[in-house]
């Protein structure tokens, strides 16, 4: 009976964990908050590449607040997997501020919790995203396969690795700029798509997009569950001949795996992925923080904000305070956004990655 | 009958550990369990059946309980033929060998995860040997027994050990005394005595292998309908913040676990039986 015991605690530890884990944490995390209360604190709950942007920005910012008010802060940061800090933040992690990777993650915590408005993006500039980034091609020195835009990777061949959009958010952008090139190919016109005249046309534009990412995915020989495993298999197991990525996560892959063995290609078009960020307005509330919360926020967009942000290869909203060195890494392109071409992430998300959407679509036997 | 209870037990405190136990283990256990039943209460029987029913989900539980029985199986031969070795023979670098057995336990499994997709890939140390023989490890279903494989090894070999240093020469000499050959030694005398602890083991490298999640990840590619797993499915389900459709997957898992468990348990139970009658 010994055996059933113990292995009936690992299996339940494994069904359960999702939850038991995310209470235990949540119990150990609260009361580590309130016995610290004596200076402001605030914990930012971000996703994964933003990491080293915060380390820097967070720092400024204490000292920025110092000199303006006198008040030491201190910013604690999470970092993880942009779907996971959303539940946490859910199941009652309790975030100040929260910067995560896409409006379709906040927009949820805003609907189960109602910790803050459900308008929350329109209270700061530019869809309350400070920085945003895009979705570029990472290839092998030299490019040898010539990879140049987004029909270039179903020529025969060539193979293609992105994280597998079901579990990561940034694999979600990879498919709507490759769908969103598609549309832009057939109709010339983005404006088309909300145009009834064009309804015909429009109808016409989707079945190409879905044949030709249907298509796209028959060169992918792995999705892994998130971006970061998405750049080892493709830098470390040198798996693939072009990896779809963000702009800033391609610069980190070259920059720290090797400037000489890959190199960035960027298409004709993509899309603005754009990470937004919001107070949670009752949470800073009880911790007395909603000032500071606020001001953490606005210093993104002031031109210490926007410096660094461009430092840590994010496209800043607000050029002008950021250096040319930094600047010239951003070549130009034709950039579209969620909300033009696919009517916002809460449509975009039902229609193509819930179960029984487009994704899963491509993938019936 | 409490009476009697207390006229079984040898030693004192019966009563005190028993309520500590069954307070441990529905703390620990039952707690969690019953937050997952009722969470699955509430949904409605077409979520439940549509959700168990769409072949992703379906092909995900194949593969699961396939690729973990094999990992099982296979510990089942070679993780006998450890304990073996470790309990029966001195070699030097022996205490070396015994602590290595332990390290799929104590390593985080994304480690091992990303180690064994290191090694397995078409460019590792393994996998270049085995790509131009035709024969793909990673991001293959055969790369997720790989991995299930080595998560379960030492549940075999820790709970062989025991058993066979337990076991009796004087048996074997006797057997062999009265003209039994090695094998018919091997198979009539030793093998059934350590079978029980040999299907605990077993069980347990099973069980394990069912709910693993974060060294399969790395190396199975996770392409839908081929290498997808189910602890993937029920982080889907959680991505898409379908709380509903995670619990329903996790249910079925342990129900499933839980029956197989127990047949395991079961025939555990028969052949000790018979090991003693024999």
């Amino acid at each position: 009976m010994l055996g059933t015991g113990t292995a009936m605690v690992v299996k339940v530890g494994r069904a359960c964990g999702a939850l038991v884990a995310a209470v235990v944490c949540v119990v150990g995390f609260l009361s580590g908050v309130s016995s610290a209360q004596a200076q402001t604190e605030i914990l930012n709950v971000s996703y994964d590449p933003t990491r080293e942007l915060y380390k820097e920005f967070n720092e400024a910012f204490a000292k920025y607040w110092k000199g303006k008010t006198g008040q030491d802060v201190t910013i604690r940061q999470s970092h993880g997997g942009a779907g996971k800090q959303a539940r946490a933040v859910i199941d009652g992690l309790e975030a100040d501020v929260v910067t995560l990777a896409l409006a379709y993650d906040i927009d949820a915590i805003a609907e189960k919790t109602g910790l803050m408005p459900k308008d929350w993006q329109t209270r700061l500039p530019n869809n309350s995203c400070p920085y945003t980034s895009t979705i570029v091609f990472l290839v092998r020195k030299g490019n040898p396969k010539g990879i140049k835009d987004w029909g270039d990777l179903v020529k025969p061949g060539v193979s293609v690795i992105t994280p597998n959009p079901k579990t990561s958010g940034g694999a979600r952008w990879n498919i709507l700029a490759a769908w969103g090139y598609v549309l832009k190919q057939e109709l010339g016109d983005f404006a088309k798509l909300s145009d009834p005249q064009y309804a015909g046309e429009v109808a016409k534009a989707h079945e190409k997009a879905t044949v030709f990412v249907t298509e796209l995915f028959k060169h992918v020989p792995v999705l892994d569950s998130g971006a970061r495993g998405s750049t080892m298999t493709f830098v470390q197991r040198e798996m693939g001949d072009v990896l779809l990525a963000w702009e800033n996560e391609a610069f980190l892959a070259v920059n720290e795996l090797g400037p000489d063995k890959l190199e960035i290609v960027v298409p004709s078009m993509s899309i603005l992925a754009e990470p937004p960020v919001t107070v949670m307005d009752k949470v800073a509330e009880k911790h007395g923080t909603r000032e500071v919360a606020k001001a953490y926020l606005e210093y993104l967009y002031s031109s210490e904000g926007q410096m660094l942000a461009a430092k840590h290869y994010y496209r800043s909203f607000n050029r002008e305070s950021v250096p040319e060195e930094y600047l010239k890494r951003f070549p130009d392109l034709e950039l579209f956004r969620v909300d033009d071409v696919f009517g916002g992430w809460q449509k975009a998300q039902k229609k193509y990655f819930d179960d029984g959407g487009i994704f899963d679509e491509i993938y019936k036997p | 009958m409490r009476l009697q209870l207390k006229q079984k037990s040898v030693l004192p405190g019966f009563g005190l550990t028993m309520g500590y136990t069954l307070f441990y283990l529905g703390l620990i256990i039952l707690l969690p369990l019953a937050a997952l039943f009722v969470k699955s209460a509430g949904i409605s029987w077409e979520k439940f059946r549509d959700t168990v029913a769409d072949p992703r989900v379906l092909a995900s539980f194949r593969l699961t309980l396939g690729a973990s029985a094999v990992g099982a199986a296979v510990n089942a031969v070679f993780g006998f033929v450890v304990a073996w070795v470790l309990v029966r023979y001195t070699f030097p670098g022996k205490k070396v060998v015994d602590a290595l057995v332990d390290l799929p336990f104590a390593l985080p499994t994304a480690v091992s995860g990303i180690a064994l997709t290191a090694i397995y890939a078409p460019n590792g140390w393994i996998g270049r040997l085995l790509d131009p023989l035709g024969v793909k490890v990673a991001y293959t279903p055969l790369g997720i027994m790989v991995a299930l494989t080595f998560i379960g090894l030492p549940f075999v070999v820790r709970t062989l050990q025991p058993a066979l240093e337990d076991l009796d020469r004087e048996v074997e000499e006797a057997s062999a005394s009265l003209g039994a050959t090695r094998f018919k030694t091997f198979r009539r005398v030793i093998f059934p005595s350590v079978l029980p602890a040999l299907l605990t083991g077993a069980s347990l490298a099973f069980a394990r292998a069912l709910g693993e999640y974060g060294s399969v990840v790395f190396i199975s590619g996770n392409m839908p309908m081929k290498t997808e797993i189910t602890p993937l499915l029920i982080i889907t389900k959680l991505e898409q913040y379908d709380y509903e459709g995670a619990t329903v997957i996790a249910v079925v898992t342990l129900a499933a676990s839980f029956i197989l468990l127990l047949g395991i348990n079961v025939l555990q139970w028969w052949s000790r039986r018979r090991a003693g009658a024999a």
